[in-house]
């Protein structure tokens, strides 16, 4: 009999890792390098252009003028007050810096694991927080109010990204449920709806609610809220696709033990498929929110200062008028803009490989 | 879900109509407690939010002057910044009560839009600047050229008419937001930018080197801009239409911001009557009769407009020319107050 | 039949869903006529003029690029054609170079070579969280400032010319005479998928592969070749040249559309990455096992086995991006770029003044070319649909 001996374990050195992983062949060998070049030439430009170039003290634009090649992030750092507020009040900002705290915390609640009450915090997040948020970024109940033409910047993206998701979840959800119902009138309907508003694009519908929607309603429309109108109803076509595929997931079995139970048609929706639609199709609606949020830039077009309506107003502002504003304008609001919705997508991949072991037991 | 609904509900209830005796409008700002004015979302001199969201210039001081007449309070205005291409929905929407954004006066704007010019608050015409390195002094030789403006203006037709009048070849490159127009031009991408010859002094003041660029002698055509309201009220136009007029004839009998009050006491009949120590006009279009002293004093009148905000002493650097009164030269002349 | 169980006819499921639903369409006409009485009011208010008839009136602006013969005398009906054809331009060539890129991005993701890999995903990740509006702007700006001056342009020989008013090319100006060549192509072309529809059944019924693609080239070809010489070749080129402030004659890309085109195509391609490399993993592996036992090499197994496997679960999310990129070419306004919704619901609209029918135009036009892709979805998942016998 041979004597057994243990496998061998080998810890590939650098070497054989490059050899392995770049340089396996001479097809590979040409990639890499061609890669090695492609990241040289992005890279450095871009880090030389960023930071090393970049001007980043002072308070005027004669900084900038004098690093010609480089960024010019005095320009951020004077406006960043334009960035997150907009030309909300001075006097009243902590009642956005209140609300965005409220949104931060909540959403935290709901993301980091282990917390209790999860269910309680997300019904507070869904209804009494829009109330509260509501009132202190307008006003009233003794809050002076603050018009919604001077609100700009961060908040007027999350506004529009927030309100359009919440507002669009009920309305999907019908819609949804209507596109599956076996009745042909609500079938019919919920078609024609959800496939309008996916077939044309965002741009035109933003068009449509600044143009139209005041004659339609025949009376004055706010401008924010006629954007929001639009976006909600836009977004809710997606919506209702995303818990569309959620619902699809569900086993025909639960529908039938839910009606051997002698539950009605809504008792079964509300009570047992629901729930478990909505938690399957959680990492989409993740996904579709990141997909709005990208969308709310699109509000600059039609007249709004958000993120990007505040770079573009400061590269057209004569005290800022340096060849490298609008670029670092662009590549700011970019990161930030990435930064929310990369870290959103890390999330919603989270949760599907939560749900998916949950499936797995 | 409950934030749109309560916000709807907020927007119905303000926006009710009141069918009351005299003027709607009038009626509904009072109500609002402030007046509701649609104005350009930048141009320097004209209407530009400073850094704090504070609006300056000469259309941005003419909805002041409205707001005074109204309010004694030049400080009761809600500023719209609107593109070029929405403004007259919002205007025809009911969201702005009046519009005060260089607009031009056109036969089919008069007539097609439901909407009505109350007057000339500016003389303009459209010119063009182009960087001085091109070597061009004349329009003329602008054969061929790129030419950048903004969508959704008179100056893509008046630039059609007027390449096409000359024979000349050119290609228009039409943005949706002024913002945008500047930038591309400042990037190379066209060899002339065309807009009214005040857009362009204001518009030049953002560029790196305002020296590098020159605004050529060519005017093109004739704009004259002025403030809009909705068509089917008529008192709200007239009181509009006087509160300019109120202005010219304010400078032209030497009425100003600072000696107002004196000029109360002036033996002048023309000027007792326009600052109503004899008479009652303002009562006529819904104001009281002191409407004059208060609009002069809220904003001034409409010579200290003009300088202050695009005056030869302001970085505009425009001169009065065409904009100085009637019996100055130039074409203003405001029907008289009697 | 036990009349306890009896169930009052109205109450019922039938009665309940018919009522329900009668109720619903009741709902919809009642908010469509809310609606449509609203506006006729305001409109007839504030007499804005309505009706298609604008159509027929001289817009009286120029367009910087047109496809078909438009001057300042067209009519806004014309408008609309130019701003549609400006818009399939974009978003055809937009198609290409996203499927191409993103096909690149998606096998190079799954590539064995480490760096090529991570390099792949980092671009997906980069590139799909950032707005695409943003992206534009950033290509459009960036592409300006790196472009020269015209009179400083970047030439190829006599014949092309890039600088910051666009990419000169020697244009093709058609004469008399066209229209037969055009006919002999399409002949040409009709003649060809018959052939090789023979072809694909002689080789299905006998096995048998016969060689098509010579006798195609012929069939086009030659009646091609025959018809233009017979019109005395009605085809000539004019050349960029500088004349005056610019290049004149030739045809030109403009700068707006290669911004467009370059941000479109990278923007949709980390989409499409991301779905082929579903798409490729999708597929199981034993297929890749059992070709490889086969011999066949790994550019084989992916050439032959394993991308036509992929290519039934990417089609339909190829499709929709396919849509997506076409729909987003209408942020093509912010940057000047003459599209359907620039020209259209952007210049027309502001001229006229008639926002409804114009939206209304708008959208429809969108709406049909979603219509059109999804039927042609349908038709292409019911031909490649896995056919068991």
């Amino acid at each position: 009999m041979t004597q057994r001996r243990p496998p061998r374990v080998v810890m590939p050195g650098p070497v054989e890792w490059l050899r392995d992983n770049l340089f396996s062949s001479p097809l590979n060998a040409l990639l890499t390098v061609l890669a090695l070049f492609l990241v040289y030439w992005i890279v450095v430009p871009f880090f030389q252009w960023a930071i090393v170039d970049a001007a980043w003290s002072g308070t005027t634009r004669e900084a900038c003028l004098a690093r010609e090649n480089g960024a010019c992030w005095p320009f951020i750092i004077q406006r960043i007050d334009q960035f997150i507020y907009g030309f909300y009040d001075l006097a009243q900002r902590w009642r956005v810096d209140l609300t965005l705290a409220g949104l931060a915390a909540g959403l935290m609640w709901l993301t980091l694991p282990g917390l209790p009450a999860k269910r309680g915090v997300g019904a507070v997040m869904l209804t009494a927080f829009p109330v509260v948020a509501f009132v202190l970024l307008v006003g009233g109940v003794g809050l002076e109010r603050v018009p919604t033409e001077r609100w700009g910047g961060l908040i007027i993206t999350l506004v529009v990204a927030v309100v359009g998701i919440v507002a669009s979840l009920p309305l999907g959800i019908l819609l949804a449920l209507g596109r599956r119902s076996e009745l042909p009138v609500v079938k019919g309907l919920s078609v024609a709806f959800i496939e309008f508003w996916r077939g044309v694009p965002l741009i035109t519908v933003l068009f449509m609610a600044a143009n139209m929607l005041p004659l339609f309603m025949g009376v004055s429309v706010n401008k924010l809220l006629a954007a929001l109108i639009a976006v909600a109803l836009f977004s809710s076509a997606y919506m209702a696709e995303v818990i569309r595929g959620g619902l699809q997931a569900i086993p025909k079995g639960q529908y039938e033990a839910a009606a051997a139970m002698g539950l009605g048609y809504w008792q079964s929706m509300i009570f047992i498929i629901l729930p478990q639609a909505l938690r399957l199709s959680l990492p989409n609606i993740v996904g579709n929110f990141i997909g709005l949020l990208k969308d709310t830039s699109l509000v600059s077009i039609i007249g709004f200062f958000d993120l990007l309506g505040i770079a573009q107003a400061g590269t057209a502002d004569a005290a800022w008028a340096t060849p490298n504003t609008a670029l670092t304008g662009y590549a700011f609001v970019g990161a930030v803009y990435w930064a929310m919705c990369f870290s959103m997508s890390r999330y919603s991949k989270h949760l599907e490989g939560v749900l998916a072991s949950g499936e797995k037991r | 879900m409950r934030l749109l609904f309560a916000a709807l509900t907020a927007v119905l209830v303000a926006a009710a109509p009141a069918w009351a005796a005299g003027s709607p409008t009038l009626e509904r700002v009072k109500k609002n407690g402030y007046l509701r004015c649609g104005v350009n979302e930048g141009l320097p001199g004209f209407a530009s939010p400073d850094a704090k969201g504070n609006w300056t210039g000469m259309d941005v001081d003419f909805c002041r002057a409205v707001a005074a007449a109204i309010f004694n309070d030049p400080k009761k205005v809600r500023f719209t910044p609107t593109s070029a291409k929405v403004r007259f929905t919002v205007l025809q929407s009911g969201e702005v009560d009046l519009l005060s954004r260089n607009t031009t006066w056109t036969m089919s704007r008069d007539t097609q839009l439901g909407l009505e010019f109350v007057g000339v608050s500016y003389y303009d015409g459209q010119g063009f600047m182009v960087p001085k390195k091109l070597n061009v002094t004349s329009a003329k030789q602008l054969n061929g050229a790129n030419v950048c403006t903004n969508t959704g203006t008179t100056t893509e037709l008046n630039l059609a008419d007027y390449f096409r009048a000359n024979g000349l070849k050119y290609k228009v490159i039409a943005f949706e937001k002024n913002a945008e127009v500047l930038a591309a031009y400042d990037a190379g991408r066209c060899d002339a930018y065309t807009t009214d010859a005040s857009g362009l002094y204001a518009e030049r003041l953002k560029l790196r080197n305002a020296s590098d660029h020159i605004i050529l002698p060519e005017i093109i055509s004739k704009e004259p801009l002025g403030p809009l309201v909705n068509q089917g009220d008529q008192q709200w136009g007239d009181l509009v239409r006087w509160t300019l007029f109120a202005l010219m004839n304010a400078e032209e009998l030497g009425v100003t911001q600072r000696n107002a009050d004196q000029m109360l006491k002036s033996a002048n009949p023309e000027v007792r009557r326009l600052l109503g120590v004899e008479g009652a006009f303002g009562e006529s279009i819904g104001l009281t009769k002191d409407w004059v002293v208060r609009i002069v004093k809220g904003a001034g009148n409409y010579g200290e407009i003009f300088e202050r905000n695009v005056g030869v002493n302001s970085p505009l650097k425009i001169k009065r020319g065409q904009n100085a009164l009637w019996n100055k030269g130039g074409l203003h002349y405001a029907p008289p107050v009697r | 039949m036990p009349r306890a169980n009896h169930i009052p006819w109205w109450r019922t499921r039938r009665t309940q869903n018919v009522a329900f639903q009668v109720l619903l369409v009741v709902g919809v006409a009642v908010l469509g006529f809310v609606l449509v009485t609203n506006a006729m009011e305001t409109i007839q208010r504030q007499n804005i003029a309505t009706g298609f008839r604008f159509l027929n009136n001289t817009a009286g602006f120029d367009i910087v690029q047109t496809l078909i013969p438009y001057n300042e005398t067209s009519t806004y009906a014309r408008v609309l054609l130019v701003g549609v054809l400006n818009t399939l331009v974009v978003a055809s060539i937009g198609i290409v170079f996203a499927t191409l890129l993103g096909f690149v991005i998606g096998i190079g993701q799954l590539s064995s070579n480490w760096l090529v890999a991570k390099l792949c995903r980092a671009y997906v990740e980069i590139v799909r969280n950032v707005p695409l509006l943003l992206q534009i702007f950033f290509w459009y700006f960036a592409v300006l400032r790196a472009l020269p001056g015209p009179r400083e342009s970047w030439g190829l020989g006599d014949a092309v010319f890039l600088n910051s008013r666009g990419l000169y090319l020697p244009g093709p100006h058609t004469d008399q005479g066209f229209g037969f060549v055009l006919l002999a192509l399409a002949a040409g072309v009709v003649g060809s998928f018959l052939v090789a529809a023979r072809a694909r059944r002689v080789r299905e019924v006998t096995g048998v592969v016969t060689p098509v693609l010579p006798l195609v080239l012929t069939l086009i070809v030659v009646p091609v070749a025959i018809a233009s010489a017979a019109a005395g070749f009605p085809v000539t080129f004019s050349w960029p040249a500088l004349s005056g402030l610019n290049f004149d004659g030739g045809t030109v890309v403009l700068p707006e559309l290669m911004a467009l085109i370059v941000a479109l195509a990278t923007y949709t391609a980390s989409y499409i990455g991301e779905i082929v490399r579903a798409g490729i993993q999708g597929v199981s592996r034993g297929q890749m096992e059992a070709s490889q036992a086969m011999g066949l090499s790994r550019g084989q197994t992916l050439r032959l086995v394993i991308v036509p496997q992929a290519m039934r679960q990417i089609i339909p999310p190829l499709t929709s991006q396919y849509l997506n990129l076409t729909k987003n070419s209408s942020l093509a306004v912010a940057i000047a770029y003459p599209d359907l919704v620039s020209v259209f619901a952007g210049t027309s609209l502001s001229q006229t003044g008639q926002a409804i029918e114009i939206i209304a135009i708008t959208m429809a036009v969108y709406l049909t070319l979603s219509l059109l892709t999804s039927a042609f979805m349908n038709w292409y998942n019911a031909r490649v649909a896995l056919t068991e016998r």
